[in-house]
């Protein structure tokens, strides 16, 4: 019973992971742009793919690691250099079709170069499962978990501490301000989307082993992680986190104890509930228009 | 008997009190002003008057009827109609368009007559339509009856709001600074199409920074300075408050200046 | 709308063989839902990211109760018609208070989870593998070929653009875009604006019931995908395409991303690709859309 709810509490913290490292990066797209980045579980994708493609060719595990993350950076860093920046100020909803755009293409792109197959990376350190009770947990979970902790603490010290991180809160709180104070806001633009990118990236090399990948994989991440982002109130970071571990938590509780089949519906009934009744998520701040 | 009463109406944002246990009252038929410096809290009072902010304490009575807290469709279905300080156009309409949004609550609006446009709501739509060509007259944007609202200019945009209020057939009309940015020639047009607006029986207040405009029109004036009440009186009065003089003198003769 | 009409009553001469009808009802079908939900989208300026889930609730509601329950399809269509009207009626009014993202979001997953529904309950709906749809019936007479289904979709369309048009020319049409101007603009005039959200909303969602119903009875064949989130997402991308609103607009969007596929079929396994990239093209140069940025073009020469 009680070694039950730890399995699914390890499953929904290992998932929780990945859904929190895609709702940051949505997070901090959205802050420095406004966007909605709906490629952004292509940057998850990307990421997974490239690992497993280079593994393949017999590239060393770190090193394909390594490139398969700098990859998602540069797509992150073209998206927004061809697709973003010449839309100029669009209205929402084009901009949000350009991302989706961009989504279907890197879809595309990978299918052709990877195949329409799902493959696995090998996992870092072994598939011995880990034995508490009778619950086990993967080593591959631990590196997810892992790794979402270390990103999200380098992160706070990026945002907190460094200049560039500094001014990218301040181009997001007023990008005038931020302008007048002499912070080159374009080039903020792309720090976002490639740092957003690489946080994908990251977060699909550590789950491909356990998720498999295939071409078509980031469209489920990339929206549960957009719920997620929702849910913790777009914008804030901790929300972020916050939101893809109650997610993760939340869907494996009820594929456990209510039905696996409805698993993937958890998060939209989820947040359809919780924007009824709190319109800007779990910690969005409350706004009054000014009229 | 008083148009509107305001009792006790306290507004603050996450501790900041903008508006703070205001009470006042409206009568009917006169032109009433709310001055004060920036930021004292003036359209605060005018957007918690017409419903777009919900008042945190107080109340409002609207002829003879608590309407606190109520939405602003609701208010406007009562009677009141508005301007904005920064322009509340329509830009993906017309201009005339933009006038009959105003007559909306007059309109069949249901929504079988509208999808098959039944003859009733055809009749409608055209007198509304000629309605809104006349008022733009009356508010001195005829010349524009046939144009786009995104290609008017300023000063004929803040008319055109004017037109719209107008339009709802109002009891209370709002003003919300319709001088702001105006040359002296406009200001003079909209000073007398407020007292047109007057003189055929509307209710009028206005938030408004040009003194001239105000002392020359206003039958009460309400002082505001830093959300509470200052003062209040006939325009001679509020001239001559020793308070009103201390607080604001800077701002009054600047402008009188001009 | 005389052109319209004219357009779709000669278009047969230039329609050489049964491919070309199919591609032409398809079009006409698409059309049809498009000219509603750009109501929605264009007009009232409120963004549906499920919409699909709408369509396909229409069309799984025909196709259940014409073939398990044998009512005729006309009767089926119509109940089609009135149960999604009441659910979008139930969820619009939360849903629609929500604005931006959050909308975009909700609908989004209001969507995906009417494809989960009619995915997991295969009892009812066949699951993933789908299930047949019987022919279309009217007083006993049988749209049996490409033909007939012409015809029914040209006058289904041009009844939609009718009432599209209506709607846009009338006290609810002008509410509508007024609270997509300015929304506290609206609210002083006394626009309920939740409410007329609620209305365009409902309105819309049964343009998609009514398609979907057809489509089903049309294809003879129905698998959740119609109401999946790409499904979704094609169909906001005719309203932006075409020109937000722009009833004409609306119709050529649909023409354009119909017609898409099967051009694009040709470079087989780049269609994606180059799906992809013309959607971002299309947005990056022309954001308002191909109609109206032609038309202001044409207005300025």
């Amino acid at each position: 019973m009680l070694s039950q709810a730890l399995q699914f509490f390890f499953s929904g913290l290992t998932s929780g992971a990945i859904y929190a490292l895609a709702a940051i990066g949505f997070t901090i797209i959205y802050n420095s742009s406004g966007v909605i980045n709906f490629a952004q579980g292509e940057f998850i994708m990307v990421g997974g793919v490239v690992a497993v493609m280079l593994t393949d060719a017999g590239v060393p595990l770190p090193l394909a690691i390594a490139i398969a993350v700098a990859v998602a950076g540069i797509v992150g860093l073209l998206l927004e250099k061809l697709a973003i920046e010449p839309a100029g100020n669009a209205e929402v909803v084009t901009l949000i079709i350009i991302t989706i755009g961009a989504s279907i293409f890197i879809q595309g792109v990978v299918q052709v170069v990877f195949g329409k197959g799902q493959r696995a990376l090998p996992p870092f350190t072994g598939d011995k499962p880990i034995l508490f009770g009778s619950a086990s947990l993967l080593p591959q979970s631990l590196w997810m978990i892992g790794t979402g902790a270390l990103i999200v603490l380098m992160l706070a010290w990026f945002f907190g501490r460094t200049r560039l991180g500094k001014a990218v809160l301040a181009t997001a709180h007023n990008r005038l301000a931020a302008q007048l104070v002499g912070i080159n806001t374009r080039h903020v633009l792309a720090v976002s989307f490639v740092l957003s990118a690489l946080v994908g990236g990251v977060a699909g090399v550590v789950s491909a082993p356990i998720t498999l990948t295939s071409y078509d994989t980031g469209i489920m991440v990339g929206l549960k992680g957009f719920v997620a982002a929702t849910l913790g109130g777009l914008g804030s970071g901790a929300g972020a986190v916050v939101g893809g571990l109650i997610l993760g938590l939340m869907e494996a509780l009820v594929a456990g104890y209510v039905s696996s089949a409805y698993k993937d519906a958890v998060p939209f009934v989820l947040i359809i509930l919780i924007l009824f009744f709190m319109p800007r998520g779990l910690f969005g701040e409350r706004v009054t228009e000014r009229v | 008997m008083s148009l509107l009463a305001v009792e006790a109406l306290s507004k603050s944002f996450g501790g900041v009190h903008a508006v703070q246990d205001l009470s006042f009252e409206i009568e009917q038929g006169k032109i009433h002003s709310i001055i004060g410096p920036n930021g004292a809290g003036k359209t605060t009072v005018f957007n918690l008057l017409t419903g777009l902010y919900k008042p945190s304490t107080g109340r409002v009575v609207f002829d003879g009827e608590e309407v606190t807290g109520r939405d602003a469709h609701e208010l406007a279905r009562r009677g009141m109609s508005r301007t904005f300080q920064n322009l509340q156009i329509c830009f993906n309409m017309s201009a005339v368009e933009n006038v009959m949004v105003g007559a909306h609550l007059r309109l069949d609006q249901r929504l079988l007559g509208c999808m098959l446009r039944l003859p009733a709501v055809k009749r409608g739509d055209t007198r509304c339509r000629d309605e809104a060509v006349e008022l733009m007259h009356f508010a001195g944007v005829g010349k524009y009856a046939g144009a786009e609202a995104h290609a008017m200019p300023y000063g004929a945009l803040k008319r055109l709001e004017i037109a719209r209020a107008l339009a709802a057939r109002p009891r209370l009309l709002l003003l919300d600074e319709p001088a702001a940015g105006l040359n002296p020639t406009e200001t003079h047009e909209i000073d007398e199409l407020i007292q047109k607006v007057a003189a055929s029986g509307t209710t009028v207040v206005l938030v408004e920074h040009d003194m001239r405009l105000v002392m020359g029109i206003s039958d009460h004036i309400l002082v505001l300075d830093y959300g509470r009440k200052l003062a209040e009186g006939s325009a001679r009065e509020v001239r001559a408050n020793p308070e009103v003089i201390a607080a604001y003198l800077g701002t009054l003769s600047e402008s009188q200046e001009r | 709308m005389l052109i319209t009409a004219a357009v779709i009553a000669l278009l047969p001469l230039a329609l050489p063989n049964n491919y070309y009808y199919d591609v032409a009802i398809r079009i006409g079908m698409n059309a049809a839902m498009v000219v509603g939900l750009n109501l929605l989208i264009g007009y009232a300026g409120q963004i549906s990211l499920g919409h699909a889930g709408f369509v396909g609730l229409g069309g799984y509601a025909s196709a259940i109760l014409t073939s398990r329950y044998g009512w005729p399809p006309v009767a089926a269509m119509l109940l089609a018609m009135a149960c999604v009207g009441a659910i979008a009626f139930l969820v619009a009014r939360p849903i629609l208070r929500l604005r931006g993202h959050y909308l975009a979001m909700a609908t989004l997953g209001l969507g995906i989870i009417i494809y989960m529904v009619l995915v997991n309950e295969s009892s009812l709906t066949g699951g993933n593998d789908g299930m047949q749809v019987p022919p279309f019936t009217l007083f006993g007479a049988t749209l049996a070929n490409e033909r007939a289904w012409y015809w029914a979709t040209g006058a289904v369309l041009l009844v939609a653009i009718w009432v599209a048009n209506n709607i846009v020319d009338s006290p609810l049409g002008r509410a509508l875009r007024a609270l997509h101007g300015s929304e506290v603009a609206a609210q002083v005039a006394g626009v309920d604006t939740t409410r007329y959200k609620v209305r365009v909303f409902v309105v819309s969602a049964v343009f998609a019931s009514v398609v979907g119903s057809m489509m089903a009875h049309y294809v003879g064949f129905i698998t959740p995908q119609v109401s999946g989130f790409f499904h979704s997402i094609e169909l906001v991308t005719m309203v932006v395409v075409g020109g937000m609103a722009s009833t004409y607009g609306a119709v050529v969007g649909a023409a354009i991303l119909t017609m898409l596929p099967q051009v694009l079929s040709r470079f087989e396994g780049y269609e994606m690709i180059a799906f992809g990239a013309i959607l971002m093209l299309t947005m990056i140069f022309l954001p308002r859309g191909l109609l109206p940025t032609i038309a202001a073009r044409w207005r300025r020469s």
